[in-house]
């Protein structure tokens, strides 16, 4: 029998794993990034679907709106329009199929002889709970990764920019 | 067609990573290998995703992990850019092929 919700997350799962391959296999670097666009909005929509909203917001924010725009940018930077890439050797992809196709079937294996704990019924995470958890110091708080996190993008803005910096000619 | 749960969702995770890790060894580019990085990284969010729904639904670990790991791998694409960027303008090119400065 098939209902709306598991043919939704087929649906979502074939989007996110089609989208994935195409992005990894076509020899356009911009159709690529494009691609990896609409798998990260699958796997977005599997949050949706698990009723994960807050995450599914942050994914569609960070991810959609941050990363896959940053790449689209170098990849304005860095390449000549409507240039393809350079055809894959053949030898290094079967390897890499290979050992691909091996380290699944193993993980597969290993994952459904696993017999996993179910969890007791449904427990709708509200984002005054996330809030309250993010920002508490009593014991199972968040707070002190939460600065971490503060510390560490910082860092990594500001080594982006003495990346990014054009360093001056030598002879002044 | 069997109603989807926590197996299916680990399938989708299992299969996006090993995609990713198919770009990672196959691609030759240094922003196509970033994305293949970013699906592997999506695919560990699903899977914590996964279990914190179906595992211990009482809890919010596996939400937190994730959302740690959203905002490192955005610090981590932006600097990883940075440095491309950095190396298409001193070598003329992002191939990992052509960047051997440090290898004689």
């Amino acid at each position: 029998m098939m209902n709306g919700s598991t043919i939704l997350f087929y649906t979502l799962a074939a989007l996110t794993l089609t989208c994935g391959v195409l992005s990894i296999a076509t020899r356009h670097i911009f159709r690529a990034a494009i691609y990896l666009l609409f798998s990260l909005i699958g796997i977005a929509g599997i949050y949706f679907w698990l009723s994960y909203e807050f995450i599914a917001a942050v994914q569609i924010v960070v991810y959609v709106g941050g990363i896959v725009v940053l790449i689209i940018f170098s990849i304005f930077l860095t390449h000549q329009a409507g240039e393809k890439l350079p055809k894959q050797q053949l030898n290094r992809g079967i390897w890499a199929m290979l050992a691909v196709f091996c380290g699944f079937a193993l993980t597969m294996v290993q994952v459904l002889q696993h017999p996993f704990p179910s969890g007791d019924g449904l427990h709708p995470v509200t984002v005054r709970q996330i809030g309250e958890k993010m920002l508490s110091t009593t014991d199972g708080g968040y707070a002190l990764p939460f600065e971490i996190i503060s510390m560490l993008l910082l860092a990594a803005m500001v080594g982006c920019i003495v990346i990014a910096l054009r360093s001056k000619p030598e002879t002044t | 067609m069997m109603e989807p749960g926590l197996y299916h969702i680990l399938t989708v995770s299992i299969a996006l990573f090993f995609i990713g890790v198919m770009g990672f060894l196959t691609r030759r580019n240094l922003i196509t290998m970033l994305m293949s990085l970013e699906l592997i990284l999506n695919s560990v969010n699903l899977n914590f995703i996964a279990f914190n729904k179906y595992v211990w639904p009482g809890k919010m670990d596996g939400l937190f992990f994730t959302i740690f790991i959203i905002a490192i791998a955005a610090a981590e694409a932006a600097v990883a850019i940075a440095i491309i960027i950095n190396l298409y303008r001193s070598n003329q090119s992002i191939d990992v092929t052509n960047a051997e400065d440090l290898k004689y």
